[in-house]
């Protein structure tokens, strides 16, 4: 390789002689090389990104440019992952860096090492720009927004461990109402911020509900004050992109309340200040405490109105009800009425009732039976002449009848004792009836037989003989012949 | 007298949602309205529902933790030190 430094020593005693010495396009091109990286080893230029393009390999290539001229640029990978801005074409940066050669290809770029918006003007523009292609997608949209819980148990805080901002937020938590914090360290500004907040974000949100690290039911991602472009991770895509996805509900406190970053756009709530933020996160314990309190009493109260109320309305309702002791009362007294004018009212029958009695038996014994008795007697002794008198006709008569008979009948007995002293007898048997005919007579028959001047006992003797019966003995049905 | 026990379906109820129903439970008592039966049970449910309040209120304790990552991506805790 050459010594020296061809292009501060330019030969030139004169063009007809070419003493001049010879380089290798290798040769010329090393020594530009040199002489270009020891000369803008570290530069700064402005310029317009143009032609931006970012290969697979991770190297991006990218011009700047002005009205003037072009300058290649490369940003290699370890260097691109850090950059504080994502470039886009037409974006007006400032890069610091190296400019080095390509001798294969004579060309020189300029390796990036920084690039930063150049101006707050352009800086504002370009965020003014995403804003608006991010709220195209609906980032930003109303009804994304989540409700914030009423009082979180666990809260995650993204930001600094360092700082005060962690400490505010702290202190105005445990001044409203003490909580479990999780603090997701970051770095809130410089390379690599952007990704550790969304980092943070996305590892809260795939926390497990019940895991051993618990899962919180809020987010705070917060940073104090700076300026514009060191709350410039605040605004990167992937920041509010990982809010916006956020399951949990988040609060962004970035700087201070004149500062507004595009994760404001994309959280469910905006707080001016970190300590803001903790204001949002809880309510005050003791106002809940109190309030509690007071609605503790209303409710015994209004309990105890109720009861009061009832009760009143029972004593009222219970005037209206009669008492059951004067109903029994009167029933007695009805029953008491009742049983004495019963006993009365029997009496006073006992009495028509006996004094019927005694009228009757009054009458009975006093008037009736004398009278009775009297008038029988007067029958009585009327009859009695009377019974006298006709017993004395009637026997007066039947004197005379007899008397008639007396004399009929002794001329019956005239005729037969004259008969039977003609020689007629009279057979009578055993019982005195007389025998008119053989046939009534068997032999042993006791007989009596009456003659005009005796009579005798006898027995039959034989069996009756018709003809000679006839002829000795007369017949008991001769006495017709008297 | 022991005291019983908070129902679960109370038990479940975050602080709000309990907080809301037993301002309905008393706006309810107040008015006055309703069964003797059914606003003593508004009554004992709303006790229970202030138990479970104050229950909630009571765990107001912090504690801070900072979250690690660990080498193999899952995150932990451990206390952290603030100045």
């Amino acid at each position: 390789m050459m010594a020296g430094t061809p292009l501060s020593t330019p030969p030139g005693e004169s063009p007809l002689r070419p003493n001049l010495p010879e380089y290798t396009v290798s040769e010329l091109s090393a020594a530009l090389k040199r002489s270009i990286e020891q000369g803008f080893a570290y530069v700064r230029v402005r310029g317009e990104v143009s032609g931006f393009k970012r290969h697979s390999s991770g190297h991006c290539y990218l011009a700047l440019k002005d009205t003037e001229a072009v300058l290649d640029a490369v940003c290699w990978r370890g260097t691109a992952q850090r950059l504080a801005l994502k470039p886009e074409d037409g974006m007006e940066v400032v890069c610091t860096g190296r400019l080095t050669t390509y001798p294969g290809r004579s060309k020189y770029q300029l390796v990036v090492e920084t690039m930063e918006l150049a101006g707050v003007g352009a800086l504002l523009k370009l965020l003014e720009e995403r804003r608006k292609r991010l709220a195209a997608e609906g980032l930003f949209a109303e009804e994304r927004k989540k409700k914030l819980p009423f009082l979180p148990a666990v809260i995650g805080v993204v930001t600094s461990p360092t700082g005060a901002v962690i400490r505010d937020i702290l202190h105005r938590l445990a001044d409203r109402f003490p909580r479990r914090v999780l603090l997701w360290p970051v770095a809130v500004q410089g390379e690599g911020a952007a990704q550790q907040v969304a980092a943070a974000i996305e590892g809260f949100n795939r926390l497990a509900p019940g895991g051993a690290v618990p899962r919180p039911d809020l987010l705070i991602v917060a940073r104090g004050g700076g300026s514009l472009e060191d709350l410039m991770a605040f605004n990167e895509e992937i920041v509010v992109r990982a809010a916006a996805a956020s399951a949990i509900p988040l609060i962004s406190a970035i700087g201070h309340e004149t500062d507004t970053t595009l994760i404001d756009y994309a959280s469910d709530r905006r707080a001016p200040t970190p300590t803001a933020a903790a204001e949002m996160a809880v309510p005050v314990r003791l106002d809940l405490l109190a309030e509690l309190d007071a609605k503790a009493v209303r409710l015994a109260g209004a309990l105890s109105r109720l009861l009061t109320e009832r009760r009143a309305r029972i004593a009222g309702l219970a005037r209206g009800l009669p008492d059951p002791r004067s109903i029994l009362d009167t029933a007695r007294q009805r029953l008491d009425d009742r049983a004495e004018r019963l006993l009365v009212g029997f009496r006073a029958l006992l009495g028509v009732k006996r004094h019927r009695l005694d009228s009757a038996a009054e009458r009975l014994g006093g008037a009736a039976l004398p009278a009775l008795l009297e008038r029988a007697r007067a029958r009585l002794d009327d009859m009695a002449p009377r019974l006298r008198h006709a017993a004395t006709r009637f026997l007066a008569h039947e004197r005379h009848r007899l008397d008639a008979c007396g004399g009929r009948l002794e001329t019956y007995g005239q005729a037969l004792r004259d008969t039977l002293a003609r020689g007629f007898a009279v057979i009578r048997d055993a019982s005195g009836a007389i025998i008119d005919t053989a046939a009534a007579l068997a032999p042993g028959d006791a007989l009596t037989i009456e003659f005009h001047d005796g009579t005798l006992a006898a027995t039959v003797d034989g069996s009756p003989r018709r003809a000679a019966g006839k002829s000795k003995k007369p017949r008991p049905d001769q006495g017709s012949l008297l | 007298m022991a005291e019983p026990a908070v129902p679960p379906d109370i038990a479940a109820m975050n602080f709000e949602d309990a907080l809301a129903e037993l301002e309905q439970i008393v706006k309810r008592l107040e008015a006055g309205s309703g069964k003797l039966n059914d606003a003593i049970a508004a009554y004992e449910r709303g006790a229970l529902l202030k138990r479970h309040c104050e229950a909630k209120l009571r765990e107001a304790q912090t504690r801070v933790d900072k979250i690690v990552v660990g080498a193999d991506g899952q995150p932990a805790t451990e206390p952290a030190s603030l100045d």
